[in-house]
């Protein structure tokens, strides 16, 4: 049983790898992140185009009413916190916000289905033995997906810094903040310590947006897999409570992932 | 934790999600609400004007009301002031006209007196002639004297 479990939690943690050989390198891919998020991308992108075309000014049906809730509900966060004029801003905070939450949702799913739906195509239709067919199903429980985003978000700061101060006047920035003097020596001295200073808080911005989304997902999927290890009748004991707090954690992290996003971005701009 | 070419994908679906949301979402989306919010407003400031043009409109109505219920006082006032003007002349003429009648009266009577006290002076000189000639014809008789004297007296 403690051996077939750590096999079935192993296998649920395994990405589905397009190099199966242990020695790959960087060029491969883990073929499940990225197709369920493209497949993701492909929903939220026409869904919403959708009902962009089709939309009535006077006459809106229920589903352009909800996407215009959600378009509300970004637009007033971004007025709210982006002061300076950007047309990138809101449509990136849209994406983030619906793409990430689509990720997240996957988590909603039973553990097993994507796995072994993966597993029974595979082995009817390629002959592969199901053993060696892996798939996990929610996108932003992968490193990759999340920092795909966060490094996204990363160069997005580094290209409103610059192109709201300048390449000299952001470079400035870097070594005269948060300490600052009018001594000229001092401010020899103090020029490095600014920029070690400046250095961990533009690094720690990616590192903590996709640690955070990615340590959320990867632990509630964690706990649906512990879940679904207790006899069948019993799942639902823990599973039903999980799954109904994990409906607020997926929100709120696509959430908090799209208004830091919009922070920083604004602090990009704003001059300190 | 495994970093792979995965990232690069994930990086490169999501540039492309952010421009195609760019592109083809959130401007047509936004413009159409920002229209929407404009014609509610617009519809609200039309009935907003509508409500004050009526109460203007009102407002015209009573001062159009009260303007023409002065002028009926005016002129009905106007009226009885020209009324009892007419009355007064009235009044004046009538009693100018009895005046003057009454002096042409009083005059036709005044010559009427004369010419009788003309005749009648006359008419005694004529008796006193005669009277003398009487007494001048008979002589003086203290009886007849007093006849004639008597005579002369119911003559006068």
């Amino acid at each position: 049983m403690a051996s077939n479990a750590i096999e079935y939690i192993n296998h649920h943690l395994t990405f589905w790898n397009s190099d199966p050989s242990p020695a790959r390198g960087f060029w491969s891919l883990h073929v499940d992140t990225f197709s369920v998020s493209l497949f993701l991308a492909f929903v939220f992108a026409g869904v919403f185009a959708m009902v962009a075309r089709r939309a009535s000014l006077e006459n809106p049906g229920k589903l352009q009413l909800f996407v215009e809730s959600i378009i509300e509900l970004v637009d007033t966060q971004v007025k709210e916190i982006f002061h300076a004029k950007s047309k990138v801003i809101a449509p990136l905070a849209l994406t983030i916000f619906c793409w990430i939450f689509l990720m997240n949702a996957m988590d909603m799913l039973p553990v097993d289905l994507l796995p072994n739906l993966a597993q029974w195509i595979g082995h009817t239709f390629f002959g592969l033995e199901p053993h060696h067919i892996y798939f996990r199903s929610v996108p932003s429980a992968d490193v990759n997906a999340t920092f795909a985003m966060s490094l996204s978000v990363f160069l997005c700061i580094i290209g409103f810094s610059i192109k709201a101060k300048g390449l000299g006047g952001w470079g400035k920035e870097l070594l005269t903040a948060p300490f600052h003097t009018h001594n000229p020596i001092g401010a020899i001295i103090l020029a490095p310590l600014n920029f070690i200073f400046q250095l961990v808080e533009l690094a720690a911005k990616p590192i903590s947006l996709s640690l955070r989304l990615f340590g959320n997902l990867y632990a509630g999927e964690l706990i649906f897999i512990l879940i679904a290890l207790l006899p069948w009748g019993a799942q639902w004991i823990l599973g039903a409570p999980w799954a109904i707090f994990h409906i607020l954690i997926i929100t709120l992290q696509a959430f908090v992932f799209m208004m830091l996003t919009i922070v920083y971005l604004s602090l990009a701009v704003e001059a300190h | 934790m495994e970093f792979n070419v995965t990232l690069l994908g994930q990086a490169i679906t999501f540039a492309i999600l952010v421009w195609f949301t760019m592109k083809f979402v959130w401007p047509p989306l936004t413009n159409m609400m920002e229209e929407r919010a404009k014609r509610i407003a617009d519809g609200l400031a039309a009935a907003e004007r509508g409500k004050q043009d009526l109460e203007a409109a009102e407002k015209r109505v009573a001062d159009e009301l009260r303007k023409a219920k002065q002028q009926a006082m005016e002129i009905i006032t106007a009226a009885e002031k020209r009324a009892s003007q007419i009355v007064d002349e009235a009044k004046d003429n009538a009693s100018t006209e009895g005046a003057r009648i009454v002096a042409d009266a009083k005059g036709q009577i005044d010559q009427e007196v004369m010419r009788a006290k003309e005749a009648l002076r006359e008419q005694v000189a004529q008796l006193a002639v005669i009277g003398a000639e009487k007494i001048l014809r008979k002589e003086i008789d203290a009886a007849k004297h007093a006849d004639l004297l008597s005579s002369i007296k119911a003559e006068f």
